[in-house]
C-alpha cells in the first residue's frame, strides 16, 4: 500500500514538474496546429494536371525553395513542411483538397494556391474555419478585403492596379487621347475595365470605345475594325495571349497605327510579341513587376545571382525563363519571410498579423524599386509596376517605378 | 470460376445481366448499410466529407448505370445534367432563399425535363454515335453557364458560393455529419426505385432493348418512349447527385463541371461493373480515391499512374466490382459446402 501510494507522489510530482515547465515554455512559444518545435506545416494546391497545369511550376519552385530553406537550418530552428496538392484547376476538387489539408493534414496555413474561381470556391471555407489563406496566386482584385475576408490575402499586383497604373500614363502623356479597349468578357477582362474607369476618375469619358470578346471566337478581326472606326488612337488590349497577338497582327494588316498597351498577362515575348511579328510589335508598351529571367541585363544583379544559383542548386531542370518559376520563388520568399517575422508565435492569428506589416520587403526577383507593403486595412502586398516599351527583340523598362494609388 | 467465365467470354457491347444479379443479397445489403450508418460516428469531419462526396459520385454513377445497363445506351453527357441540377440548387438557395431539401426534387424535374428532350433526338443514334451526341453536350455546357445573360444567375465564370445548411430541430450533429446523413437518406431511396425500377415491368422493357431492340417491339414494347425515359431518369438522378454535390462543395463553377467529370463517371461505371447497381458505390470510390493514391505515388505522372491503374483493374477485372462480388460469392458458397 505505501509503496504504491509512494509510486503516486512521485508520479504527481513528477507531473508537477511536467506542468510547470510545459506552462514555461507555453509562455514563451505560441502554437496553433501545425506548428511545434520542429515543423511548420504549410499546405498548397496547384493545378499540377488539366487545362492549366503550366502554373504547376510555381508549386514545384515553391517547394525547392523550401528544400533550400530546410538544407540552411530551417526557420528558427523549424524545418518546413510544404504539403501541396493537385486539383487540376477543378473548384469542386480545390474544395476537397483544401479540407484534406486543413482537417487531415494538420497544416498552419494555406500558401499560394493557384487559381481565381479555385480560390473563390475555398474562401468562405477558409474564413469560416480561420485558416489563413495566404498570397492566394490569382491577379483578381477581391483578395484585399481585409474586413470581409480576414483571412484571405492575394500577393501579384490585381489586374486593376495594373490598369489603374495604364490610365495614369495616359492621362500624362496624352491627356487628348481617344482610349478604345479591348477585353476578355470573364472576371480577368471586367476586373481591368473596372481598374482603367477608376484610374481615368472624372476623365471616364476619354474611354470612346469598348469591345469584348469571347475565349471561343476565332478571330479579333470585327472588334479591330470597329476600335479603328470609333476614331481610336490609344488601343489596350486587355487579353489573353493567343487573342492579344491576332489583335495586333490584325492591327498591322490594317495599317492601323495607334499607341498599343497590352497587358503583362500577355507581355511574354515568345508567347505574343514573336508570333505576332517583331514587325508590329516594335513602341507597343506594358508594365510589369518581376525581372525576367531571360533578361540579360540582370545577369550581374545580386538578387538574380541568388536566384540563378538556387535554381542551379535546388531546381536544375527549371527553365528560367519560364515567368511561373520567377513568380514562385518570390512568393516563396515572402512566405518564410512572414514566417521569420512570426518569431516563436505560430499562432494563425499572428501569422495574418505578421503578413498584415510587411513593409519595404523585397523578394529577389522584384524589380529594383518595386517592394512589398501591407497593413491591416491593405491586403494588396505587390501594387507597384514599371511601364515597359518593346524595342528590338526585347522589353526596356522605362520612367519610374508606378503606385496604383489614385491619389499620386 | 465457371460462371465469371461465361460473363465474361460473353461479351457484346452492353452485355445482359439478369435481373436478379442487378443487386445486392438482403444480408450483404444490411452489413454495407450499417457500415454507412455507423462509420461517421468515428472519423473525422473530412472523412465524413469524403463519404458524403463519395455517395454523391455514386448516385450518379448509379444514374449513368440505368442508362447504360439498363437500357444500353451510352452516355458522356452526364456532367451537363449533374450541373443543371447543381446550378439549379444553387440558384434556387442563394437568389430565391429555397430550402435545401426542396431544391433536390426541383433539381430533379428540370433535369429529368432536360434529358427526355435530348433523349428524343438522340432516339436517331446508337452506340458510338450517341456517345459522341452527349459527348457534345457535355463540351457545349460549361460554355451554356457563363453566357452573358445568364450572368445575374449564374454568377459567370466566378460561380455561387452556397450556404451549407445546419442540423434541424436543433440536433447535436455537425453541419458535415447532418449533411451525410440526408445525402445517405436520399441515396437510399434513390437506389431502392432504381432497383424497383429495374425489377418491373417498365424495367423489362428497358432491359429487352437493350439485349434486342428489333425483339422488344415486336413483342409491344415502345422503343422510343421507354429509350427517352431511361434518359430522363438517369438524367434526373444525375441532376439530384449535382444538387447534392452543390451542397456539399458549397461552390458552383462552370469549370467544375467539365468533360473529366463525365468521362470519370463513366469510368466509375465501368469498374464498378456495368448494369451491376451496387457496384455505382465501389465505382464511385475508385474515381475519388484512386486519383489521389496516384497522386501519392508521383506528383509529376499522376495522370498517368491512374491510367496504369485504371488499366490493371480493366485488364484483371474487365467486369468491375460485380466480377469481384461474383468469385466471392463462389468462393463462400464452397467454402460452405466444405
Amino acid at each position: 500500500m505505501t509503496a504504491v501510494r509512494l509510486r503516486l507522489t512521485a508520479l504527481s510530482a513528477m507531473l508537477a514538474l511536467i506542468a510547470v515547465t510545459t506552462g514555461n515554455a507555453l509562455a514563451q512559444k505560441k502554437y496553433d496546429t501545425g506548428a511545434s518545435d520542429t515543423e511548420i506545416r504549410i499546405g498548397n494546391i496547384m493545378p499540377y494536371s488539366g487545362p492549366a497545369s503550366g502554373y504547376g511550376v510555381i508549386g514545384q519552385t515553391e517547394a525547392a525553395y523550401f528544400n533550400k530553406i530546410n538544407a540552411e537550418g530551417g526557420i528558427n530552428g523549424r524545418k518546413i513542411k510544404f504539403i501541396s496538392y493537385d486539383d487540376g484547376y477543378n473548384p469542386s476538387k480545390t474544395v476537397e483538397q483544401a479540407r484534406k489539408l486543413v482537417e487531415s493534414d494538420d497544416v498552419l496555413l494555406i500558401f499560394n494556391s493557384l487559381g481565381t474561381v479555385t480560390n473563390l470556391a475555398i474562401q468562405k471555407y477558409m474564413n469560416g474555419k480561420g485558416v489563413p489563406q495566404l498570397f492566394v496566386a490569382s491577379g483578381a482584385s477581391k483578395w484585399d478585403q481585409p474586413k470581409e475576408f480576414p483571412w484571405t490575402m492575394g500577393w501579384q499586383p490585381s489586374y486593376r492596379s495594373e490598369a489603374r497604373i495604364y490610365a495614369k500614363y495616359i492621362m500624362k502623356e496624352k491627356p487628348d487621347a481617344k482610349v478604345g479597349v479591348l477585353y476578355q468578357n470573364d472576371d480577368f477582362g471586367k476586373d481591368y475595365l473596372r481598374g482603367l474607369r477608376e484610374g481615368f476618375g472624372e476623365k471616364a469619358p476619354m474611354i470612346v470605345a469598348e469591345e469584348s470578346y469571347e475565349t471561343s471566337e476565332p478571330s479579333m478581326e470585327g472588334h479591330i475594325a470597329r476600335l479603328k472606326a470609333a476614331g481610336v488612337d490609344v488601343f489596350i488590349s486587355i487579353t489573353m495571349p493567343k487573342f492579344a497577338a491576332q489583335a495586333i497582327k490584325k492591327i498591322a494588316e490594317l495599317n492601323w497605327k495607334p499607341l498599343q498597351i497590352v497587358s503583362n498577362v500577355s507581355a511574354s515575348v515568345g508567347g505574343v510579341m514573336k508570333p505576332a511579328g517583331l514587325e508590329n510589335v516594335q513602341g507597343i508598351l506594358s508594365a510589369a513587376y518581376a525581372k525576367d529571367g531571360a533578361d540579360h541585363q540582370w545577369d550581374n544583379d545580386p538578387g538574380m545571382k541568388r536566384f540563378l544559383a538556387f535554381l542551379q542548386q535546388y531546381y536544375p531542370e527549371a527553365d528560367r525563363r519560364d515567368g511561373a518559376v520567377v513568380y514562385g520563388y518570390g512568393a516563396a520568399q515572402t512566405m518564410v519571410k512572414v514566417l521569420e517575422m512570426c518569431g516563436d508565435d505560430l499562432t494563425r492569428a499572428n501569422i495574418m498579423k505578421q503578413a498584415a506589416s510587411l513593409k519595404e520587403f523585397v523578394p529577389d526577383t522584384l524589380l529594383p524599386g518595386v517592394s512589398i507593403n501591407t497593413s491591416p486595412s491593405d491586403f494588396a502586398p505587390i501594387e507597384q509596376l514599371q511601364m515597359m516599351r518593346f524595342k528590338g527583340d526585347k522589353w526596356e523598362l522605362f520612367g519610374s517605378v508606378m503606385s496604383s494609388d489614385l491619389n499620386h | 470460376m465457371s460462371a465469371a467465365e461465361e460473363v465474361v467470354t460473353e461479351a457484346p457491347a452492353v452485355e445482359a445481366v439478369p435481373k436478379r444479379a442487378m443487386t445486392l443479397g438482403y444480408g450483404t445489403s444490411l452489413v454495407v448499410l450499417a457500415a454507412l450508418i455507423l462509420t461517421p460516428l468515428f472519423v473525422k469531419n473530412f472523412v465524413i466529407f469524403q463519404m458524403t462526396m463519395l455517395l454523391i459520385y455514386g448516385l450518379a454513377v448509379l444514374a449513368l448505370n440505368i442508362l447504360t445497363g439498363g437500357s444500353g445506351q451510352f452516355s458522356l453527357g452526364q456532367s451537363a445534367f449533374y450541373a443543371i441540377g447543381a446550378y439549379t440548387t444553387a440558384i434556387l438557395m442563394e437568389h430565391f432563399n429555397v430550402n435545401y431539401a426542396l431544391t433536390l426534387p426541383v433539381a430533379g424535374v428540370i433535369c429529368f425535363g432536360a434529358g427526355f428532350l435530348f433523349g428524343q433526338p438522340a432516339l436517331r443514334l446508337s452506340g458510338i454515335y450517341l456517345a459522341l451526341a452527349t459527348f457534345a453536350l457535355a463540351l457545349a455546357m460549361p460554355q451554356l453557364l457563363k453566357l452573358g445573360f445568364l450572368e445575374h444567375w449564374t454568377g459567370g465564370v466566378q460561380g455561387l458560393v452556397v450556404t451549407k445548411p445546419d442540423a434541424p430541430f436543433g440536433l447535436p450533429l455537425s453541419q458535415d455529419m447532418w449533411l451525410y446523413y440526408f445525402t445517405l437518406a436520399v441515396s437510399i431511396g434513390i437506389y431502392i426505385a432504381s432497383v424497383n425500377l429495374l425489377r418491373s415491368r417498365s424495367g423489362r422493357a428497358l432491359m429487352s432493348i437493350r439485349d434486342n431492340e428489333i425483339a422488344a417491339s415486336a413483342m409491344g414494347v415502345n422503343v422510343a418512349l421507354y429509350k427517352t425515359l431511361a434518359f430522363g431518369v438517369s438524367a434526373g438522378i444525375t441532376g439530384i447527385a449535382g444538387g447534392l454535390g452543390a451542397i456539399a462543395v458549397q461552390f458552383v463553377a462552370p469549370d467544375g463541371y467539365t468533360i473529366t467529370l463525365a468521362i470519370s463517371l463513366f469510368v466509375g461505371m465501368v469498374v464498378g461493373g456495368v448494369g451491376w447497381l451496387p457496384g455505382s458505390i465501389v465505382g464511385s470510390a475508385f474515381i475519388i480515391f484512386v486519383p489521389n493514391i496516384a497522386e501519392g505515388i508521383s506528383k509529376g505522372l499522376s495522370g498517368a499512374v491512374f491510367g496504369v491503374l485504371l488499366f490493371l483493374v480493366i485488364y484483371l477485372v474487365p467486369h468491375g466490382a460485380r466480377q469481384v462480388a461474383l468469385v466471392a460469392q463462389q468462393l463462400t458458397a464452397k467454402l460452405k459446402r466444405n
